[in-house]
């Protein structure tokens, strides 16, 4: 959560997705060709290699229901490919672009909830240069950035909810341990969710900042001093409980439909700049451990805005490598800090086996963080500008 | 006066205040001319070589790399003459009679015998956990660099504070546009635990080229040390006649260092308590008395080069030119020390308060004499500080004394966080501050009043002969 909203993302045009696919390979003619098995519980790619280069994929809907066909990072959470709206019967031909790696595929039934499928596709051979124009090379990482956009508020719409379940049933510990990893989601792309003016304050507001705005005190900070209540706190009634969850899961479900909206999109500097101002939010309300003062679960958010620093970079990094040596220095500068901080933070735990609270680290422990997080900031910074600003 | 909006584009390398130099006012007031010529002398020991060319950064560092800050690296111009006027004394700020600039490239490292400027900013920084010997270097290029800039007027980098692209952070900080380069000096010095850490390892491959003299300090009778205002890897005293130019320049050094060192501490001092040039009027500290008087002065080379810089025969040949830091943080108990009465304040010092002459008679530069009592009939008490501290009472030895004043807001009891942050200079400080500090802490009747909380320790290299040396290249080159 912050004060200064970004201004908002949407703009006007409506981007067609699938054309803009289209557009950025046409010329590629493919290296390797892949079919894709599709049914109602299964995603089957012919092979689990590849050569890097162009990657052609025959998806071929088998099953009963519109389905989705993804390709992810190595993160899990980056997506690099993705062929939505597969109808039943339909026969389509996606192709990637793909440098060697670890990557995923999955396919998505319905186009909501988890991945079915989720293999590892590993990719071997040459560096990809990045082709097309700049255009191009925007459309694309813009339309993955948004793809993986909808993907967190699914998500999120799916663990808010149980998490939100539990609290209303009074299932105090369970909804303790789901608190954490519920916000997860949206702290990952909390740049997007705060360009949604009103929206931000009602899920992620802590007190302070609600009670200087003149708003209810309402979202996830409002449950949390529910479920850690600090001494002389008078706890919600339990229909007070049930109005809070209605209400985060209100808007978290607006947030989910505002970004499925025909006209959302997010600009090249929109991505890049939230890869930057995801850090400035861990260094300026994370590191204090003011964010999540009632349950000190602050690593996992911190853990969180790093994942959505990198996913967003990692979107505008071929871009960045393409503008020559001091793209190539820059990603290099900033993949070593990346590298560094994850494993500064993986000493403290991870998001599926939890973390320790932030009330437990010293002085010191702290201070390296902090050094961390600065140490990836600034080149951090400069990534903007070299994306943007630098000419072939 | 120009604004930063009137630069011309190809004059990027424009002093933060580009104002044509007036031959006019170049050089100020006497006592400022008196202290250029000797710095053109003296403070310029060694510092070799056409000052035009010095001080134009030539080789492309990590930083500039990094930021792909202007291919051609010295396009515009370089400063006046080193050490010497330009801007005009009017924007200059400070009484100390210190210069406009100083070279930064020379046999030494400026600020040990640079006249002391009035204010100071000091910093310790700690290296990163993975900090390799690389990146050490690297930092080291970076700020050698940054702050032969800097010493000059000039923004951190020829970008500098607005001269970038819009879509990127600017690469200087920007508070000091339109100031001159205030006699601004940038030290850098290395502490022991840069050779070997705490754990006891040799992260960088130089356990073995720590010097001798560069001991740990021992304990000092009532020491009350603060360790995490102690210490550090590395340490950068930036003076200056200006506080905004002090700061800006730890500022900027301590942002260029992110991701390989951290501020491990810091302090402000806002006014000098030595002098270090015959040129400058004696400063007093915050007890009320000239402090300095009998400091070691640039006037005096034989002295300097006796009691400063350690030579080649001094164990560690890298050092040679260079000179050890001593730097103790001393809280004044200054409420106390106002409610005592004017002669036991006078027989505890033992100099008179106005004049600053030693109470065995004469005036403030009159030796002290330390059997002799003086026409009123006092004389110097057998644990007065000026007696202990005399170089008589420890074979001869001394040290150049940088220190300044410094107030950190109030402690929790309404009592003024006051005192001296005292830095020396020294040859060696296993002969020279130990023993005097010894000697100090156990008889000073100073102690009453005073508790040292927090000490460094630093070897300060010589100085980067020129644009392609880096400070500590003699070190780890």
């Amino acid at each position: 959560m912050r004060k200064t909203h970004l201004a908002p993302a949407a703009v006007g045009g409506a981007l067609t997705l699938a054309v803009l696919l289209s557009g950025c390979v046409a010329n590629n003619p493919a290296s390797s060709a892949l079919t894709v098995d599709i049914t109602d519980d299964g995603c089957n790619v012919s092979a689990a290699t590849a050569a890097s280069g162009a990657v052609k994929f025959t998806a071929s809907n088998k099953g009963t229901q519109v389905n989705e066909f993804y390709i992810l990072a190595d993160d899990k959470l980056r997506i690099v490919g993705e062929k939505e709206n597969i109808t039943p019967g339909a026969t389509v031909d996606y192709v990637a672009q793909l440098s060697p790696g670890t990557y995923y595929t999955e396919c998505k039934l319905g186009m909501v909830g988890a991945g079915i499928g989720t293999s590892k596709f590993t990719v071997t051979g040459d560096e990809v240069a990045l082709s097309g124009t700049d255009k191009e090379q925007s459309d694309t990482a813009v339309t993955n950035y948004v793809a993986y956009i909808k993907e967190q508020t699914d998500g999120l719409v799916t663990n808010v909810a149980a998490f939100t379940a539990a609290y209303v049933a009074g299932n105090d510990d369970e909804a303790r341990a789901l608190f954490p990893t519920a916000r997860t989601n949206y702290e990952r792309i909390e740049p997007t969710a705060e360009a949604f003016g009103d929206l931000d304050p009602k899920i992620d507001f802590r007190e302070p900042m609600a009670t200087e705005d003149g708003i209810p005190f309402t979202g996830f900070h409002r449950i949390e001093k529910d479920l850690w209540a600090p001494a002389g706190f008078t706890p919600s009634t339990p229909a007070e409980r049930q109005e809070l969850a209605d209400g985060l899961n209100a808007n978290v479900k607006q947030l989910f439909d505002l970004v499925r909206e025909k006209d959302f999109t997010v600009s090249l500097s929109d991505i890049s700049n939230g890869a930057i101002g995801l850090l400035e939010e861990v260094a300026t309300s994370k590191i204090t451990g003011e964010e999540d003062e009632f349950s000190h679960t602050d690593l996992w958010d911190f853990q969180a805005n790093v994942e959505g620093a990198s996913v967003a970079y990692g979107n505008v990094r071929d871009i960045a490598v393409s503008k020559g040596d001091d793209g190539k220095k820059l990603v290099e500068k900033i993949d070593k800090q990346f590298d560094a901080l994850n494993k500064q933070l993986a000493a403290y735990g991870s998001l599926d086996a939890g973390f320790v609270t932030y009330d437990q680290l010293s002085t010191q422990q702290v201070k390296e963080l902090s050094d961390g997080i600065n140490a990836l900031s600034e080149p951090l910074s400069q990534l903007t500008h070299t994306v943007l600003g630098i000419a072939e | 006066m120009t604004t930063p909006d009137d630069r011309m584009p190809e004059q990027p390398d424009q002093p933060h205040d580009s104002a044509q130099p007036d031959p006019a006012v170049s050089g100020g007031t006497p006592a400022a001319s008196a202290a250029s010529a000797a710095s053109g002398a003296s403070a310029a020991v060694g510092h070799s070589g056409d000052p035009a060319t010095d001080a134009r950064p030539k080789r492309t560092l990590s930083r500039r790399g990094l930021f792909g800050l202007a291919g051609a690296a010295a396009g515009g111009l370089v400063v006046g003459g080193a050490g010497a006027t330009a801007v005009a004394q009017a924007t200059a700020s400070g009484t100390s009679g210190a210069a406009d600039s100083y070279a930064f490239f020379g046999a030494n490292q400026a600020g040990i015998v640079t006249p002391a400027q009035d204010r100071l900013h000091f910093a310790a920084f700690d290296l990163s956990s993975t900090a390799s010997r690389e990146d050490v270097v690297e930092l080291l290029q970076d700020w050698t660099l940054a702050a032969s800039r800097l010493t000059q007027g000039l923004d951190v980098s020829e970008d500098g504070a607005v001269g970038g692209p819009s879509l990127a952070p600017p690469d200087d900080t920007g508070e000091a546009l339109g100031l001159p380069a205030a006699g601004l000096t940038i030290t850098i010095g290395f502490g022991p635990t840069l050779f070997t850490s705490r754990d006891g390892i040799d992260r960088f491959g130089i356990a073995d080229k720590r010097p001798a003299a560069l001991v740990d300090l021992p304990h000092f009778s009532g020491d009350t040390l603060d360790d995490a205002q102690s210490g550090g890897d590395l340490c950068i005293q930036a003076c200056a006649d200006d506080p905004q130019i002090a700061v800006h320049a730890i500022r900027n050094l301590s942002r260029i260092a992110f991701g390989r060192a951290s501020l491990r501490w810091s302090q402000l001092g806002f006014g000098r308590t030595s002098s270090t040039s015959t040129a400058q009027a004696t400063p007093r500290n915050l007890f009320g008395f000239k402090d300095g008087t009998a400091n070691i002065k640039l006037e005096q080379p034989e002295i300097v080069d006796d009691q400063v810089w350690a030579q080649k025969t001094d164990g560690a040949g890298w050092m040679a030119g260079g000179s050890y830091l001593v730097s103790r943080k001393i809280r004044m108990l200054i409420e106390n020390w106002d409610r005592v009465a004017l002669g036991e304040q006078e027989r505890v010092v033992g100099r008179d308060k106005g004049e600053g002459a030693p109470l065995s008679g004469g005036t403030e530069f009159t030796e002290i004499a330390l059997d002799k009592t003086g026409d009123d009939g006092r004389s110097i008490d057998t644990a007065a500080h000026v007696r202990l501290a005399h170089p008589s009472q420890n074979k001869g030895q001394q040290l150049l004394r940088r220190g300044y004043n410094f107030v950190d807001g109030n402690d929790e009891l309404g009592r003024l966080n006051a005192g001296l942050f005292f830095i020396a200079y020294q040859r060696d400080p296993r002969t020279q501050f130990i023993p005097i500090q010894r000697q100090l802490s156990q008889n000073d009747l100073m102690n009453e009043y005073i508790k040292h909380v927090s000490s460094g320790i630093f070897a300060v290299p010589p100085g980067a002969r020129n644009a392609d040396d880096y400070i500590g290249s003699t070190l780890f080159g």
